[in-house]
């Protein structure tokens, strides 16, 4: 429990990430990234501060800053069911009903989440906290939970950005977070078929560092393997950064281990594949803590890739950056991540850029710029840029990348080189913190995501982008709103699309709802437009009311009717998804 | 700008007009030759494509929508895919424009000449005009004027030019092709050309939308055409057609396009070019084939006066807008958008119904001269009227007018008097004023002998193209009318009574004037506050009783529709007494006129407007609607199948006052 204790401690109660590590603007006014821990960490970002005040209208001198520290007195007392506590105490399970322990798992990381927490209102949060520390502490915790009928909350890496973390307002019986921190060891790994079978409270950068030193690695890296863990990935259907490679986490798993109020439930065996009736992994791949606890499961693993290199493509406009990322689906040749960020994406990384230490290369920066705006008559305001990873061994790698260049050249792409396609995976990392400080200074922003059809992913991301700018407009935001999208995946018949949306909320009186309106719009935008619901971030309570138009009447109550066998008395109440 | 609100205000009165501002006046002062010549640099749409003319042809015939289809057409009729490709080529180089800045430039020369010639005045409202101007920027624009006159475009196209606005590619009617030069020049100006009918031909079809779509898409320039389908020879609104409207419209169901501004624009004359043309086409005297000779013979046109020209942008009305909640894009998320799908039942409702009501809102800007009201009255009084009743009764019906919400262009610091003798005297040709007294009459009839049937056919002549002024100001006067007659022939002050015999006769007349689908509460509430508000009515919970003073306007209202009764009871009467087994549907325009024109020369009929063809199509086409009459298909031809009993039952409920004496 102590590892779990000073986790706890280390990361932000009221924003993303690590305490240590945030943007903050320094007295001279410059931007910079507090901590050790990133690239970025300790350095200077010149002109953050000029696209910021540009994009949002915002000022330095407008500041909105957070309640300092939880209000605890706030916190409501826990609804304790006591025959519960004295059974797990019993059994041995820690458990805590402490209210900062309490208030840490009530929220996942959506706007509105954090944006109350930041003004200190906390709602409903769980009675208390468990933390198994393996498989059959869950059974127990279980067991007891349908005994005594409190509800149960599977708590995993807390990153979700779905309101599925949050307890349901209607709920009466206590509800129990339950922590799977603890469960996060590496079990075994079989190299003679490259599994490895792991806890699923384990956290992904850690499960990396793990298998890293025996010189493997599951290749699943999502944008937040840092914090979220393997049974969230398995709960959400998650979807890594290189899944070209390796996979998304439904291709990754060989085994998954449940306990559910009905008991647990596997296979058999651990072949590859198999043809006995629907695969039963898809009921738990994407239940969202709905039906039980994921204790273990049993992955695919990989040799760490000899070579890794970064690249990127600038293209004269979104559209031919489009038509290479479908061509390169269309051979089957993508690197291990390709993204394409759009115009705004683009001018933002720029915003990141740190400052530069000799003046070399900031002569050699004004040397490319110049050669792809003025010689090659790339308009700044329509290009954007493409950033790609390749992995393998060094000699495929090579050629793999020539390959990809060609591909691009015939698009009009030109190579942009190593460091901006680097950068370009670091701000994956610290977009995150970005909207903290973007929330100091009466900015709210949010992503969110989509898959669709090749054919529709240029409609979609014009019309989605365009509507997210007209209903600010008409929601009366003062200033025009950042609503920028990038490609993120590729895959034979579409792609994953992703989607920024911030705005200065000065002069609203509740900013949160003109945010959630917007954004309400901008998911009818695309649903309307041929996206799906959800690619990876999944349904929570956040997207339940477009379920039904999804998957028909009838599918969701395929879904109904799994969760009413296995969990009648709605053990695993948080009430996602149906 | 598009606004949200296409729903006119229920309260008409209330509607606020923009200004008008006459274009001609600083063409009278400066060079033609060097405004034509001028430098012409129009506002651009912020997503266009840039497209040569050449490049259009090229991408619609690679696109995947018509390979698909060819691809189709081809697998049917066995012939090869080049075949079908190469024929869909020939079908799109008879459609295309090949717009031209120098042949527009030279018809801003001669068009600034002729109407100069023509009009005494051109008026444009500019705020429509810098509205239009927001919108070309934001969203590529659909131009829909209504269609009085083969003027309409030219004017259309002179205007944008003038103001620095995107030429239109307009979709016109094949016959204008077969005008050689005309033709030509025309397809060089931006026009290009639609067959009549090609009902089946999915080639033709598929060539036509991708054609108009790319256009759009691209944002190439703004689409033009006439909601109305033809030109209008009544004055009275068409009711419309929804298949261009629907390809304009399916570039944003399908999420091709944010959004498509539609602007209505309606254009009036207070002189129609064709006024007397139009009347005798409606009686049977065939339409000249439209030909380059028969433009220049024309040229008599040219040395009369007009009057003045009223052009007024609408609102832009945004398709997003008006589609919001009524359409489900996604339906379309389950098939590819290249394979052509037909209109589910929802969208064709929402097609049909968006259509009305930009006619509605074309009918609502249509400036109104006074002669308009002077002619509704001319017709009420076959006789004639003493000048100094008609200034009394005209300035009554004014203002029963305005009360209406009518956009009446009435000269301000004018005396009443003063106002009619100058419309008198610019529609001269269709009456006679003589010793204080005025008549419609024959004004120039050369011949010295004439049958009974011509005569009663050159007083249809003046007739009819009376009747296409009154017709203009009928809109106006529609609801509150069919109310009027409602609670004649309802023979009861309930509420109820009334609505169904005023639902009934919406019912019966929804061909002849354009009333939106589902509109009729709506249309009866609207009818009842008018009247109510003017105190001819007080309308209780359940009753609806008449004030005393009430009865002239009802009176009224009630002669304006009595025309129509009396048209359609002659069809009625028509297909009940004289149709044997086998009428065909071609013999049933000339058998109905030469009935009708045997009841006037008995002298049991006194409406010559009964023999307007275009009154009886309308009456025919809601007898079918109403299922009283059948099409039946025998060999080649199509034949009129009358159920008596049911034709008898809806004559007798719309007319108890039997006016054709029997």
């Amino acid at each position: 429990l102590h590892h779990q204790k000073s986790w706890q401690e280390i990361m932000k109660w009221n924003g993303w990430g690590y305490s240590d590590s945030r943007f903050l603007f320094n007295k001279k006014g410059q931007a910079e990234f507090t901590g050790k821990r990133y690239r970025l960490s300790g350095l200077i970002l010149p002109s953050l501060k000029d696209w910021f005040e540009g994009t949002f209208g915002a000022n330095l001198q407008h500041k909105s800053p957070a309640t300092p520290t939880v209000n605890l007195s706030a916190v409501a007392p826990p609804n304790l069911n006591e025959p519960f506590i004295e059974d797990l105490k019993a059994a041995g399970v820690a458990a805590s009903h402490d209210p900062e322990d309490r208030v840490f798992r009530a929220h996942g990381h959506c706007l509105h989440e954090i944006f109350a927490l930041r003004e200190g209102r906390i709602g409903r949060v769980p009675d208390m906290v468990v933390w198994p520390s393996c498989h059959s502490d869950v059974e127990k915790i279980v067991e007891l939970a349908c005994k005594h009928n409190v509800c149960l909350i599977p708590y995993g890496g807390g990153t979700s950005v779905s309101s599925a973390l949050e307890c349901p307002h209607e709920e009466t019986r206590s509800i129990v977070s339950l922590d799977t921190s603890q469960m996060n060891r590496i079990l075994w790994i079989d190299e003679k078929n490259l599994t490895a079978h792991v806890e699923a409270g384990i956290i992904g950068q850690d499960l990396e560092r793990q298998l890293n030193e025996h010189g493997y690695c599951t290749g699943h890296e999502p944008d937040s393997m840092e914090f979220s863990s393997l049974g969230g990935w398995v709960a959400t259907r998650a979807s890594g950064m290189k899944k070209n490679i390796y996979g998304n986490i439904e291709d990754l798993v060989v085994h998954i281990k449940m306990v559910t109020p009905r008991g647990v439930i596997e296979k058999s065996c651990l072949g590859p594949r198999m043809s006995t009736g629907p695969d039963i992994h898809h009921f738990i791949l994407g239940s969202e803590g709905t039906l039980g606890v994921v204790t273990e499961v049993t992955m695919k693993i990989r040799p760490i890739p000899e070579y890794q290199k970064y690249g990127s493509v600038v293209f004269p406009n979104f559209q031919q950056g489009v038509a290479c990322l479908r061509e390169v689906a269309r051979q089957r040749c993508a690197p291990a991540s390709i993204r394409l960020m759009d115009n705004e994406q683009f001018q933002f990384g720029h915003a990141l850029k740190p400052q530069v230490s000799s003046i070399f290369t900031s002569f050699l920066d004004g040397l490319k710029k110049f050669y792809i705006t003025k010689f090659k008559g790339f308009d700044p305001h329509h290009l954007c840029v493409a950033t790609l990873l390749f992995e393998g061994d060094r000699g495929k790698v090579l050629q793999h990348e020539k390959q990809v260049y060609d591909i691009a050249a015939k698009f009009g792409g030109l190579a942009a080189g190593e460091d901006n396609g680097q950068r370009g995976y670091m701000l994956t990392f610290v977009i995150a913190y970005l909207r903290d400080l973007g929330m100091d200074y009466y900015v709210i922003g949010e992503s969110f995501e989509t898959s669709v059809p090749w054919d529709r992913v240029l409609d979609l991301c014009r019309n989605v982008k365009e509507r997210i700018v007209r209903e600010c407009k008409e929601r009366g935001v003062q200033f025009p709103p950042l609503s920028t999208c990038r490609v993120t995946q590729t895959y034979d018949a579409g792609a994953c699309v992703y989607f920024y949306f911030a705005f200065n909320y000065r002069g609203l009186s509740d900013p949160v709802h003109v945010y959630e309106q917007v954004e309400h719009a901008a998911r009818e935008e695309i649903l309307a437009n041929g996206g799906s619901l959800s690619h990876h971030h999944g349904v929570g309570k956040l997207r339940k009311e477009w379920m039904k138009e999804s998957v028909s009447g009838v599918g969701l109550g395929m879904l109904k009717s799994v969760k009413e066998y296995v969990d009648p008395q709605n053990i695993f109440g948080n009430r996602n998804l149906l | 700008m598009a606004s949200r609100a296409l729903y006119s205000p229920r309260h008409p009165v209330l509607k606020k007009r923009d200004d008008f501002e006459d274009v001609l006046e600083e063409r009278r002062r400066s060079s033609d030759l060097r405004y034509a010549l001028r430098c012409y640099t129009p506002t651009l749409y912020k997503g266009l494509v840039p497209c040569k003319v050449s490049m259009l042809k090229s991408i619609v015939l690679q696109s995947d929508h018509l390979q698909c289809v060819i691809k189709q057409v081809s697998s049917e009729s066995g012939d090869s895919t080049e075949c079908v490709a190469e024929e869909a080529s020939l079908i799109l180089d008879e459609m295309a424009h090949r717009m031209q800045l120098s042949t527009v430039r030279f018809f801003v020369f001669t068009l600034s000449k002729a109407f100069k010639r023509l009009f005494r005045s051109v008026c444009v409202n500019e705020e429509g005009i810098q509205r239009l101007q927001q919108a070309v920027q934001e969203h590529p624009v659909v131009l829909l004027p209504s269609h009085r006159s083969y003027m309409d475009f030219l004017m259309m196209s002179y205007l944008l030019y003038m103001f620095d606005l995107p030429l239109p590619v307009i979709a016109a009617g094949m016959d204008f092709m077969s005008m050689k030069f005309i033709g030509e020049m025309l397809r060089m100006s931006g026009a290009f050309f639609i067959r009549r009918s090609f009902g089946g031909d999915k080639l033709y079809w598929a060539v036509f939308s991708e054609y108009v779509k790319t256009m759009l898409r691209k944002g190439y320039a703004p689409i033009e055409f006439f909601l109305e389908g033809t030109r209008s020879r009544t004055c009275k609104s068409l009711t419309p057609k929804t298949g261009l409207l629907n390809i304009v419209m399916e570039p944003f169901f399908k999420g091709e396009l944010f959004d498509v501004s539609l602007v209505p624009v309606s254009i009036s004359y207070e002189r129609v070019l064709e006024e007397s043309l139009y009347a005798r086409e409606l009686l049977g005297v065939p339409k000249p084939k439209e030909s380059t000779s028969g433009l220049l013979k024309a040229r008599r046109v040219l040395s009369e006066d007009y009057g003045s020209m009223h052009v007024y942008f609408g609102h832009p009305v945004s398709v997003r807008s008006l589609a919001e909640g009524k359409i489900k894009r996604s339906q379309y998320n389950l098939l590819p958008r290249y394979i052509p799908q037909k209109p589910s039942v929802d969208t064709h409702e929402f097609l049909n119904d968006a259509a009305f009501r930009l006619v509605r809102i074309q009918e609502e800007n249509m400036v109104l001269k006074p002669w308009v009201l002077i002619a509704t009255l001319l017709l009420q009084n076959p006789d004639g009227m003493d000048l100094s009743s008609l200034t009394e009764q005209t300035d009554w019906l004014r203002h029963l007018a305005l009360a209406f919400g009518a956009f009446l262009d009435w000269p301000d610091h004018e005396a009443c008097s003063e106002v009619i003798s100058c419309s008198l005297a610019l529609h001269r040709r269709l009456l006679s004023v003589s010793a204080g007294h005025v008549q419609l009459s024959v004004t120039d009839a050369p011949q010295v002998e004439t049958t009974p049937e011509e005569a009663v056919f050159q007083r249809a002549v003046v007739v009819l193209s009376c009747a296409s002024y009154r017709n203009q100001i009928l809109h106006v006067f529609l609801r509150p009318a069919l109310l009027a007659v409602a609670m004649q022939s309802a023979n009861s002050s309930r509420k109820d009574d009334i609505y169904n015999c005023f639902n009934f006769l919406r019912n019966m007349f929804s061909n002849e004037f354009i009333l939106c689908p589902g509109d009729s509460v709506q249309d009866f509430e609207e009818a009842c506050y008018l009247l109510m508000k003017r105190g001819v009515l007080q309308v209780l919970e359940h009753e609806i009783v008449m004030s005393a003073s009430g009865q002239s306007t009802l009176a009224f209202l009630c002669s304006v529709l009595e025309p129509f009764l009396q048209g359609y009871q002659v069809v009625c009467r028509y297909l009940c007494e004289e149709t044997n087994e086998n009428l065909t549907e071609k013999e049933f325009i000339p058998a109905v006129r030469s009935f009708a024109l045997k009841l006037i020369l008995a002298g049991r009929l006194k409406c010559c407007e009964a023999l307007s063809s275009d009154l009886q199509k309308n009456a025919l086409a809601a007898l079918l609607r109403l299922k009283a009459v059948r099409k039946v298909k025998v060999g080649d031809q199509v034949t009129l199948k009358v159920n008596k009993i049911a034709v008898n039952s809806l004559e007798d409920t719309m007319g108890k006052s039997d006016v054709i004496s029997k």
